[in-house]
């Protein structure tokens, strides 16, 4: 299905630049955290359903995935997940807490650690898509988990796994090392229409009064 | 002579923030856009394109290549790279282009600097 069925084209447009500044930021902290640049891809938004959506992570990462999620809610709800393929994430541990840690430390401190840029990095781009829409969005604590392609996504308040959610994700990777992963947002239908909502006042206000963009 | 400034990035309503906000700071420049690096080169390929606001991550290539490309073309354009992506080495490269760096989301306060030194310049070079 076409994001166009859900979102106007110039709704699906500002959705995108939305999501673009709030991981644009998010990467500059997590440039911080590891002391490399953060490449970024284009955000894609694309109205899906889950099975589809695992699938095209899925086609890209053949192995066991690691997942920091938190779940948010307010003016809209859903999940947004960070995701690494599970060979990469004791490489990025390393590069955040230094290269002189011991693989035993590095092991030990893993959970931790991921919980901790998965915070960083949803946070802030959930923070920032908030603040220029003018809302505020309560999260949980960031849990990690395990996954494989087809478990990545299931929708909170559970609809039914084949039910269609608008699917936002971005690839990034740290320059020069081996780390690459997903940023991924999954809003089920309810709360699109809500997000449609306050995207379209959005732009509305920039269309009116324009100088400020947020 | 009338300014005109190019405003390059693959989000429409970006251009329309863009080109509000300059307007506000300078009602009398004429605004053409660009909805990616192909086009922005070739709109400045058909001439009087005075300045450039060039949007950093698009599809294709980058505000950041865009801008080294231009640069070689047009040694003195005043050019601006608009990108919430304020990593430093985003921030190196926009300068080793010769490129001024402004945040998104982009204000009237963010973008006066470097349009108000773009306009003394090109008045300069008349």
């Amino acid at each position: 299905m076409s994001v166009t069925v859900a979102l106007s084209a110039l709704e699906s447009d500002a959705l995108t630049e939305l999501v673009n500044i709030g991981v644009s930021r998010a990467a500059a902290a997590l440039r911080k955290m590891v002391g490399s640049e953060v490449l970024l891809s284009v955000p894609s938004i694309e109205v899906i359903t889950q099975h589809e959506a695992s699938a095209l992570i899925g086609e890209r990462e053949a192995g066991e995935m690691v997942a920091v999620r938190q779940d948010f809610t307010g003016a809209f709800s859903g999940r947004a997940l960070l995701i690494f393929p599970q060979a990469h994430t004791l490489e990025l541990v390393r590069a955040v807490i230094g290269e002189d840690t011991t693989p035993e430390d590095v092991i030990g401190m893993e959970q931790e650690a991921l919980a901790e840029i998965g915070n960083v990095i949803l946070n802030g781009c959930l923070g920032t898509m908030a603040n220029m829409l003018r809302q505020s969005l309560t999260m949980t604590l960031p849990s990690v988990f395990h996954a494989t392609g087809a478990t990545l996504f299931s929708v909170p308040n559970e609809t039914a796994p084949t039910g269609m959610v608008l699917f936002l994700y971005i690839n990034f990777a740290i320059l020069g090392r081996d780390i690459r992963g997903y940023i991924a947002m999954v809003l089920d239908m309810a709360s699109v229409l809500a997000l449609k909502l306050l995207v379209a006042r959005f732009i509305d206000s920039v269309m009116s009064d324009g100088a400020e963009f947020g | 002579m009338t300014i005109t400034v190019l405003i390059v990035d693959d989000s429409k309503l970006a251009r329309i923030v863009a080109g509000k906000t300059v307007t506000s700071l300078q009602p009398d420049w004429r605004r053409v856009e660009a909805a990616n690096a192909e086009e922005a080169l070739a709109r400045i390929a058909q001439g009087g394109v005075d300045l450039a606001l060039l949007d950093f991550n698009m599809p294709g290539r980058d505000g950041l290549d865009l801008a080294a490309e231009i640069r070689a073309l047009h040694p003195s354009m005043p050019l601006a790279v608009i990108t919430a992506n304020v990593q430093d080495e985003v921030v190196m490269r926009a300068r080793a282009a010769g490129a001024a760096f402004v945040s998104k989301p982009l204000t009237e306060e963010g973008l006066r600097g470097f349009l108000s030194g773009a306009s003394l310049q090109l008045r300069k070079a008349g």
